[in-house]
C-alpha cells in the first residue's frame, strides 16, 4: 500500500467512525496542494466503491482572509456526493459528522458542459443554468480543523453537507437580470440575525469561482458536467452548530434555504 | 463635580480645528454618561450651522454585543460635510479617516412620533441612495467609550451620497452590499446589516428624536448606519460603494 493510499485509507475510517485524525502534514510538513489532491482522488474512489455519487463540487478557501490565515493565494476543491445531499428544511443529524460547522453559500447550476483550461469567466456565465440557495455543512475529519493545505484538500476539501432550495433561478440578462457579485444573504440562527454578506466575498465573483473550477479541474482532463452543482463559497466566517438550532439563509433573488439540527 | 458641558463641547470643537486627535473625555470625566453625551453633541449641533439630515452609529448587533449596549446611537449630519459626487476627499483636513458603506434614505415629508416604525419610514422617504460616510473620530485611535463617541457627534465627518431611487420594490433587507478598496473588495453585506433593517434603525432614531420633541423634516437625509467594518483611507486610496439595485458612488482620496 503507498503512502497516498494509506491516507486515504485514514480518511475513509475516520469518516466512518466519525473520529478525527492527526493532521498528516504533522509528521510530513512539506507535504503540499497536489499530495492533497491525490489523496483526496484514491478516497473519492473508495466511497463511489461503496455505491455513492458525484453530484458537483465545492470550492473553498474563497474569501480572502481564509486565504491569508492558511497563508495560501489559491481556492481549493473537492466533490459534493450524492449521500450528503439534503433538501430545504430537512433536518441534518448532527451525530453524521466529527466537528461540523454552517456556510450559507450561492450555488449555481450548470447547464452546459465546461471543460477548461481556458474557460473565461463570461463562457462560465453562458453555461450556468442558474443558482439555487445553498447552506454547506463543512465538517474537518482533522482533529481540531487543526489543517495546512494538503490536509483539507486530502479531506475533500473538508466538505461534509449541503442543503439547497430547489427553485432554480436563471441569469438572465432581461428586466430580471442580476449579478451573483451583489446578492445579498442574512443568515439567522433560531431566529436571530447572525451575518449577513454579498456574493462578491465567493473570490470577487460566485462565477469566477465556476470558471477557477472548470480551469483546475481541466487540467486533469475532468470537465464539469451538466446538471452539476457547484458551491462557490462561504459570505461570511463559518458558524458552529449545536442540536435544535435552526440556521435559515436568505438570497435576495433566490429566496431561502433552511436547516435544523437534529 | 458636574460636567461642563460646554466646555468638553470646546474641547471636541478645537480638535476638529486642529486636526489633532485628544484623549477620551471619560478618562478626565468619568462621569459622563450618554446622556450628558447628548448634551454635548446638542451643544456642537447649535454651532453647526445648517444641517443636512441624521446619522446611525452601533447598528450592527454584533457591534453592539462587543461594546456591551443594546441599542444604536445617532448624531447629526452638517450640512458642510456633503462631498459632492465626482469630488475628492481631502483627507488633510481630517485626523484619521475611515470609510463604510450606507443605505442613505431622503425624507419626502416630515416624520416625527414616538410610536414611528419601519414601514412609516419608508412611506414617508421620496428615495434611497447609496453612500459612503467618512469618520473623523476626534479621539486617539479610535478609543472611546459610548458616552465619548455620542458627545464627538458618533464620529461624523464627511458623507458622498447617490443619486435616490424609489423605494418601491426594493427589499433593503437583503440588497447586497460591496465594499472595495482601490479595486479589491474588502467587506461584504446585505441592508439587514443595520439592526436588521435600515429603515426600523431610521424608526428608531425618530422615536429618539420624538423624546427631545424634534423629529426628520422633509428633504433631510438619514445615512441608516454602516452595513460593514469602516476602512482607513489614505491620499491616493479609492473607496467605492456597491448596493444592488441602488447603484455605486466612488471616493477618491487626495
Amino acid at each position: 500500500m503507498t503512502d497516498t493510499t494509506a491516507k486515504a485509507h485514514a480518511l475513509y475510517e475516520a469518516r466512518r467512525t466519525r473520529t478525527a485524525i492527526p493532521p498528516f502534514t504533522d509528521a510530513e510538513p512539506g507535504l503540499g496542494m497536489d499530495d492533497g489532491y491525490a489523496v483526496q482522488q484514491e478516497l473519492v474512489q473508495l466511497l463511489l466503491a461503496d455505491g455513492d455519487r458525484v453530484v458537483g463540487h465545492k470550492v473553498g478557501l474563497t474569501a480572502a482572509p481564509m486565504q491569508k490565515a492558511l497563508g495560501i493565494d489559491t481556492p481549493d476543491y473537492g466533490p459534493v456526493l450524492a449521500s450528503t445531499a439534503y433538501r430545504d428544511g430537512d433536518a441534518v443529524p448532527l451525530d453524521a459528522f466529527v466537528a461540523p460547522k454552517v456556510e450559507a453559500e450561492i450555488v449555481f447550476v450548470l447547464g452546459d458542459r465546461l471543460e477548461g483550461p481556458g474557460v473565461t469567466v463570461t463562457q462560465a456565465r453562458a453555461a450556468i443554468a442558474g443558482a439555487v440557495a445553498g447552506m454547506e455543512i463543512i465538517d474537518s475529519r482533522i482533529a481540531d480543523w487543526r489543517i495546512k493545505l494538503a490536509d483539507t484538500v486530502a479531506d475533500l476539501a473538508s466538505n461534509g453537507a449541503m442543503a439547497t432550495s430547489s427553485r432554480i433561478v436563471p441569469l438572465d440578462d432581461g428586466p430580471n437580470g442580476w449579478d451573483p457579485r451583489l446578492v445579498g444573504m442574512v443568515l439567522t440562527r433560531n431566529g436571530e440575525l447572525v451575518d449577513t454578506g454579498a456574493g462578491a466575498a465567493a473570490l470577487g465573483d460566485p462565477v469566477a469561482v465556476v470558471a477557477w473550477l472548470a480551469n483546475t479541474l481541466g487540467e486533469h482532463g475532468v470537465a464539469l458536467e451538466p446538471g452539476h452543482l457547484i458551491l462557490t463559497g462561504a459570505l461570511h466566517a463559518a458558524l458552529p452548530m449545536n442540536p435544535g438550532d435552526v440556521f435559515r439563509a436568505e438570497f435576495d433573488r433566490l429566496g431561502p434555504v433552511t436547516v435544523r439540527i437534529a | 463635580m458636574s460636567v461642563n458641558v460646554s466646555e468638553l463641547a470646546a474641547r471636541l470643537s478645537k480638535a476638529v480645528a486642529d486636526r489633532t486627535a485628544i484623549t477620551k473625555l471619560t478618562d478626565e470625566f468619568p462621569e459622563l454618561d450618554i446622556p450628558t453625551g447628548y448634551r454635548v453633541q446638542r451643544e456642537l449641533r447649535s454651532a453647526a450651522g445648517e444641517i443636512a439630515g441624521w446619522k446611525l452609529g452601533v447598528t450592527s448587533r454584533a457591534k453592539q454585543a462587543q461594546v456591551g449596549v443594546d441599542s444604536p446611537i445617532y448624531g447629526f449630519l452638517p450640512a458642510a460635510g456633503a462631498v459632492d459626487l465626482g469630488e475628492p476627499l481631502d483627507t488633510s483636513a481630517l485626523i484619521q479617516p475611515r470609510c463604510e458603506p450606507e443605505i442613505v434614505f431622503t425624507l419626502g415629508r416630515d416624520l416625527k412620533g414616538p410610536h414611528v416604525t419601519a414601514a412609516d419610514v419608508v412611506a414617508a422617504s421620496s428615495g434611497v441612495a447609496v453612500g459612503i460616510e467618512v469618520l473623523d473620530s476626534r479621539f486617539m485611535d479610535y478609543g472611546f467609550t459610548m458616552a465619548d463617541v455620542v458627545a464627538d457627534n458618533t464620529s461624523a465627518s464627511r458623507f458622498v451620497v447617490g443619486v435616490p431611487v424609489t423605494t418601491s420594490g426594493v427589499d433593503l433587507r437583503l440588497v447586497g452590499v460591496l465594499l472595495e478598496k482601490n479595486g479589491e473588495v474588502v467587506a461584504t453585506a446585505s441592508g439587514a446589516a443595520s439592526l436588521g433593517h435600515p429603515a426600523a434603525a431610521v424608526a428608531w432614531l425618530v422615536r429618539q428624536l420624538a423624546a427631545e420633541d424634534e423629529g426628520l423634516a422633509a428633504g433631510q437625509i438619514v445615512l441608516s448606519g454602516g452595513l460593514t467594518a469602516a476602512v482607513p483611507v489614505r491620499p491616493g486610496d479609492v473607496v467605492t460603494a456597491t448596493i444592488d439595485r441602488l447603484g455605486s458612488v466612488e471616493l477618491g482620496c487626495r
